[in-house]
């Protein structure tokens, strides 16, 4: 077909390429292995669309950056790894609180520490979860291709305006370098969420107050005549520091429930053979593709496997995975660390079926093969 | 009711400020707001960002666009601001702690780039917030909460590290030559650059009753004292220079402005089209 | 020329801290601090060079008009 546009592209250019879709028009990055094609595709790019991009000098300049621009009212991202996410918790905790859209990409890679920085890890699926501190809920999802990291990253952006919040978007070393041809969508076949605008008198504007039947507050800009606060210290409708205990926990219930309450919304699995499925795998990004892999051969040996795949990583698919634990005898997490994403499972799943763990972080990928030689053995 | 100056560019309903009585950074707030008024700047184009301590407070009491960050990030917080929204006026308001330790690298770099941000320091030689620690700008043997036996770190100089790093106006003044810190910020302000101005303000609170320098106006006897004006210090002998500060305009010179930088690469692919 | 009638120096006395800056620094011994708070004691001998403004911390003690 002529009209079709189809790219060879490497995963982390299929995030730039994405972002710049989504109406990324601010990156601010620091170098680092291996997220770093990612700032450097940035560079070159944004420019070219209108768009900045600057190099600061660590990783929390870099998140800091990246939720100023955000408040002044442009859609920002910023990409690191396993060190580098660990610097970020700071300004994640900031971009939770004062409600800021931006997205952070972490391509994982071997840790703690400076561990591994040239392989693939999964060891950041806590610390996405609880690596800021405090109460707070996130949203993270994890791609498995260059084309689902195309679409992931779009809806990256989406989410992050929709729920007025930052959204982690992990990736690991082998689909972020891995390439891939992917046929890109059409414009008008992408859908953009951009943030809603106040439309009141400035003088009535309340920039966390939540209007009947939104989700969110509405933001304003910097510099677009609505002259409101921003802080970190919890604060009421008005933008303003409190220290009342009512009000600081309806802000942190609010946080929290603006994104558990909206689950159907924003989480989104895949299944693969599940139907019949004895066993399930279940597994993510590239060790997602080992599985699926694991499936086959296990399928062609007359063995009853499924896998399943989620995409949004947090919040928890729990309802999907209770369900799923109704109907299979065993649950096989697989991920590259020593059971991270098991432990959420097994706390919803384990009361109705065996929930196991199959992990490695020697920072080898996983092979479909030590996954049927698991599945099998046990 | 109070004056006009704070009725239009204060929240006055936050009023009044959580800061102890005596402390000076009242006094470099206002001046903040002086100079705004005097450069006759529209307010929803005054973006006010601030880092932790007591002084950042202050960007809760001022009726602009205004950001209270996380701690030592102002400036990179300001840097996003600014680079997103070129044609706001940025001004960061931040603390001798905020500033040089936990930003110290914000700082130099946000320099380095001569970026359009005026940044003014309220320095107090003390962490006040959480009770009167020693700083990188307690004058060595000064006492804080953690340097009970005196301090043995030697002292940052905040001006000569703002002009080493690249800084395209840099400043220092005192909350007792208030009016001279109001010049200060109007011309930091008018610098196409990263303008750094180092206000001396006082903490009678924490620092200046663990080192017995009496009451607010005391302290503020000793900066009257002891300050003396660059072009007289210039001329002083040595001998008479011990235990003197410089004040006024240090350091003024001109270079491509970051964002301007920027805004040439965007042209440079939008010519032609 | 000004003149007396037109003096015009007010206090906001619920902000004012009593630290006594602007008692300490009145080139014309205007001020007092009575009861915590500032106090006018002597408004006659006020010139409006806006010292006590200029250096109040709490925004207490002004000038009349900007």
């Amino acid at each position: 077909m002529v009209d079709k546009n189809i790219k060879l592209m490497q995963g982390n250019e299929a995030c730039v390429e994405a972002a710049i879709v989504a109406g990324m028009k601010f990156y601010a990055g620091y170098p680092i292995t291996p997220s770093t094609e990612i700032a450097e595709l940035s560079a070159e790019k944004l420019p070219r669309v209108g768009g900045r991009f600057i190099q600061m000098e660590d990783e929390i300049a870099s998140i800091s950056a990246v939720i100023g621009a955000s408040i002044a009212g442009v859609k920002s991202m910023t990409a690191t790894s396993g060190p580098g996410f660990s610097l970020k918790q700071e300004g994640i905790g900031y971009a939770v609180i004062t409600e800021t859209p931006c997205v952070i990409v972490n391509v994982q890679r071997g840790g703690p520490s400076t561990g591994m920085p040239t392989a693939p890890g999964q060891g950041d699926i806590m610390q996405a979860r609880w690596g800021t501190h405090g109460d707070h809920s996130i949203i993270a999802l994890y791609p498995w291709s260059v084309k689902e990291i195309y679409h992931t990253t779009i809806k990256a952006f989406n989410l992050s305006e929709k729920y007025r919040t930052p959204v982690l978007l992990l990736l690991d070393e082998v689909i972020g370098h891995m390439r891939e041809s992917i046929e890109l969508p059409k414009e008008d076949e992408i859908e953009i969420y951009n943030r809603k605008k106040p439309t009141c008198p400035p003088e009535e504007y309340k920039p966390y107050k939540v209007k009947e039947g939104d989700i969110v507050p509405e933001m304003a800009g910097f510099g677009e005549g609505y002259r409101f606060h921003v802080t970190g210290l919890t604060h009421d409708e008005t933008g303003f520091p409190s220290n009342n205990g009512n009000i600081a926990e309806n802000l942190i219930k609010r946080l929290v429930s603006k994104i558990e309450d909206n689950k159907d919304d924003i989480v989104e699995i895949d299944e693969y053979l599940l139907d019949d499925a004895e066993i399930a795998i279940v597994a993510f990004g590239s060790t997602a593709r080992s599985a699926k892999s694991a499936v086959d051969i296990l399928r062609e040996e007359g063995i009853k496997v499924g896998l399943f795949r989620p995409i949004t990583i947090w919040p928890f698919a729990d309802k999907q995975l209770i369900e799923l634990s109704k109907k299979v005898s065993r649950l096989v997490v697989v991920e590259m660390n020593l059971g991270q994403y098991y432990l959420a499972v097994d706390r919803v799943a384990s009361k109705h079926t065996k929930v196991e763990k199959f992990g490695r972080v020697s920072g080898e990928l996983i092979t479909p093969q030590e996954i049927v030689d698991y599945i099998k053995e046990v | 009711m109070p004056s006009q100056l704070v009725k239009e560019y204060f929240r006055t309903e936050n009023l009044p400020h959580i800061w102890c009585p005596g402390c000076g950074n009242g006094i470099v707030t206002r001046a903040i707001v002086k100079a705004i008024d005097n450069l006759g700047l529209n307010k929803d184009e005054v973006c006010v960002v601030s880092g932790i301590g007591c002084s950042s407070r202050a960007s809760g009491y001022l009726d602009f666009n205004t950001i209270h960050t996380t701690h030592g990030r102002a400036l990179a917080f300001a840097t996003g601001i600014k680079l997103a929204k070129p044609n706001l006026k940025v001004i960061v308001i931040t603390g001798d702690g905020d500033a040089s330790a936990i930003g110290g690298n914000h700082l130099i770099h946000a320099a380095r780039r001569n970026i359009d941000i005026t940044t003014i320091v309220f320095n107090n030689n003390t962490y006040g917030m959480t009770g009167g620690q020693y700083s990188p700008t307690t004058p060595t043997g000064d006492k804080g909460t953690t340097a009970p036996f005196g301090n043995i770190d030697m002292n940052f100089d905040l001006c000569e590290l703002a002009k080493a790093a690249g800084a395209t106006y840099v400043s220092r003044s005192t909350i007792f030559t208030a009016n001279m810190l109001i010049k200060q910020v109007e011309n930091g302000i008018k610098n196409n650059g990263f303008s750094f101005i180092e206000a001396l303000t006082i903490c009678p609170t924490y620092y200046g009753r663990k080192n017995r320098k009496g009451e607010a106006v005391d302290m503020m006897v000793y900066l009257k004292e002891n300050a003396i004006n660059i072009a007289a210090y210039d001329k002083l002998p040595k001998e008479q220079r011990e235990g003197k500060f410089v004040i006024g305009e240090i350091y003024k010179s001109k270079r491509p402005e970051y964002t301007e930088e920027y805004q040439k690469i965007i042209d440079s692919f939008s010519e032609g089209v | 020329m000004s003149t007396k009638t037109e003096v015009s120096l007010i206090v906001e006395k619920n902000w004012c801290k009593g630290c006594g800056i602007c008692v300490a620094f009145c080139p014309k011994n205007v001020l007092e601090i009575k009861n915590g708070k500032v106090n006018i004691r002597d408004l006659e001998a006020c010139i409006q060079c806006g010292q006590c403004e200029l250096r109040c911390p709490d925004f207490a003690i002004y000038l009349g008009g900007k």
